[in-house]
């Protein structure tokens, strides 16, 4: 074989070699969309608590729309546009988790409401239910360990 | 009044930009995928609400704190501490899903619709 | 030593095999793309009235095999063996477009290779005297390989800077042994190649050792001079696997850089289309080939070819479970003219 390098050597040099990331552009504009989508989400925090709702209903409310938002932008093929320019910026925030729930329920549409829409969805954010539910669960046995 | 509502948007933006733009280094330094930046990101809120930390990030970014998805996690925890308080060692079993309740199920039901109503269109 | 073996990977065609008439449809993002000319046909949506990707990806091959065959002026009946394949699991592109053709079919899976594996060995059934006439096709689409490699359309992602494109299209080649060229002349097959490389974000930098090793032995294997060709054109490396490519190259004593290109730079114009590294996926080195280059034979441009598509041979399986990424290319000499 024709081969002058090690496999280390060669991942050395093929990483030496390929482009990187801008990551001062791409964390810049992490920064300012995901700070944006979550002024957006205290604008609605403070709608609301404004019409008297309490501290519960608030945030489970706010959730619950920001969760719709990002259904909607989703649906509209809009969502993964943002995720290209923003990167984390719309990765990280609820809104991610809503479109990381439709877009692949929408993709795999194709192979029906069952075993498509119905398990496909949880591709992604499955895992993301399973570890916090688990650290969740944790984390309280700690707890009432600890103070119990 | 008026300062007070700039300022919880000020906190907002500046604590949820810090978090997203901590994901994207991480993104960009280590390859991870953004089902694995969502799984760091939720369980580490988890383990920051446990230690009592991510309460006071909320004080200070409110939306900024809870709406990323380290809230989520935050929120997890909240719960199930709360639930404990109330009835004991069920409340790690209850707590968790019932704070976040209103979330999870918004986003099944209105996730469904939405793959119902609307179909993936190609990238250019 | 078989008689036709020249070399460990490589052998010579003794018989005249030609290439009768190619045939290439490319999706909406190729038919912006600086090669647009030089294809058949530009379908203008990424669905083209199907109900999914993978359907429309079939309905692709369909219509590329039957292009091919009305541009070819022949039948059905005059084809011995079609040889395709795809990127889709269990090759249902191919599998499912050419079902109702009613040929002896044969699929084949070699990733972005497959269409230098399919014309290596359609080359060969008509040299031994199997065939007379052997379609090879191979076929890729952007989001039936995004669904199932990648993540699904609408995911908010970002690609990294050494990713590429995969090609929506189809190229097919229609071989036979009544034309009168471009012919084929030589055939390198490649070895499995993996040095390690697990990113499948960088699939340049798998690939392109594989090539290296696969031209490198075709000149030795054959003894010809690096200027016997006009063009040495890779698969599918990309801008990031074509600098790695000629680097290496150049180390092991073969400076090709000043009549070598890749396909997958070729077909898209890689700053303004957004593509990154640039294209990939089985049609990319299928329709470039089909397109491009033997058009360009065919009016005198160029008269001598090397052209070696590359693949990586992983699986969201593997690359799940954290194996590297093997890879392969395969060579193919095509030259207007019998010279010996």
């Amino acid at each position: 074989m024709y081969n002058i390098m090690t496999k280390k050597e060669y991942e050395k040099y093929a990483e030496k070699i390929a482009p990187k990331s801008n990551i001062v552009r791409n964390t810049a504009r992490a920064f300012v969309v995901g700070g944006l989508i979550c002024v957006v989400g205290q604008i609605i925090t403070n709608f609301l608590k404004s019409k008297g709702y309490d501290m519960d209903d608030t945030s489970n409310l706010t959730a619950l729309i920001m969760i719709l938002i990002g259904i909607i932008f989703t649906g509209l093929n809009v969502y993964d546009e943002l995720g290209r320019f923003a990167g984390a910026g719309s990765i990280v925030p609820i809104t991610g988790f809503a479109n990381s729930i439709v877009s692949p329920a929408m993709e795999f549409k194709s192979e029906g409401f069952i075993m498509g829409v119905g398990a496909k969805m949880f591709v992604i954010a499955g895992p993301v239910l399973v570890y916090g539910i688990s650290a969740s669960v944790v984390i309280g046995i700690i707890y009432y360990l600890l103070n119990f | 009044m008026m300062q007070n509502t700039f300022m919880t948007y000020l906190g907002a933006f500046i604590v949820g930009g810090i978090i997203c733009a901590i994901g994207q280094i991480l993104i960009d330094k280590t390859k991870l995928t953004s089902a694995r930046i969502l799984v760091l990101f939720v369980t580490t809120g988890a383990v920051l609400g446990g230690l009592g930390i991510y309460e006071k990030i909320v004080q200070i970014g409110g939306a900024g704190a809870t709406v990323p998805l380290t809230g989520f996690g935050y929120n997890l925890v909240k719960g199930t501490m709360k639930e404990i308080n109330q009835h004991g060692l069920l409340g790690a079993f209850t707590g968790g899903v019932k704070a976040a309740a209103a979330g999870i199920t918004a986003a099944v039901f209105f996730g469904y619709l939405a793959s119902v109503a609307f179909t993936p269109k190609a990238k250019r | 030593m078989a008689s036709k073996r020249i070399g460990k990977q490589t052998v010579k065609i003794e018989s005249p095999v030609s290439i009768a008439a190619t045939a290439a449809i490319a999706g909406p993002k190729e038919g912006d793309g600086p090669l647009r000319l030089y294809f058949d046909m530009i379908i203008e949506d990424e669905m083209w009235g199907e109900k999914s990707w993978e359907k429309a990806e079939s309905k692709i091959v369909k219509e590329t095999f039957s292009r091919l065959l009305s541009k070819a002026d022949k039948t059905t009946g005059e084809i011995d063996y079609v040889i395709a394949g795809d990127l889709l699991n269990q090759c249902i592109a191919a599998n499912f477009g050419l079902r109702d053709s009613e040929i002896p079919f044969f699929g084949v899976f070699g990733a972005c290779s497959t269409i230098a594996e399919s014309m290596q060995l359609g080359t060969m059934l008509i040299d031994g005297g199997y065939a007379d006439n052997v379609v090879a096709l191979t076929s890729s689409h952007f989001c039936s390989a995004e669904k199932q490699f990648r993540f699904p359309l609408e995911l908010g992602t970002q690609r990294p800077p050494t990713s590429q494109w995969t090609v929506t299209g189809s190229g097919a080649v229609l071989l036979t042994n009544q034309g009168s060229g471009p012919y084929i002349t030589y055939l390198t097959t490649g070895k499995i190649v993996d040095m390690g490389i697990k990113d499948a974000n960088n699939m340049g930098a798998a690939m392109a050792p594989a090539a290296v090793d696969t031209i490198a032995t075709h000149f030795k294997d054959t003894g010809l001079p690096i200027d016997y060709y006009d063009l040495i054109v890779t698969g599918d490396l990309g801008l990031v696997g074509k600098t790695i490519c000629a680097d290496l190259l150049k180390r092991h004593g073969f400076d090709i850089s000043d009549r070598y290109n890749d396909c997958g730079v070729m077909i898209f114009d890689c700053k303004r289309q957004d593509v990154h590294s640039g294209g990939s996926g089985c049609a990319c080195s299928a329709t470039v080939f089909a397109g491009f280059i033997y058009q360009e034979m065919m009016k005198g441009n160029l008269n001598r070819v090397l052209f070696v598509p590359t693949g990586a041979l992983m699986s969201t399986t593997s690359t799940q479970q954290g194996e590297s990424i093997p890879a392969i290319a395969h060579a193919v000499s095509v030259e207007r003219d019998l010279s010996s």
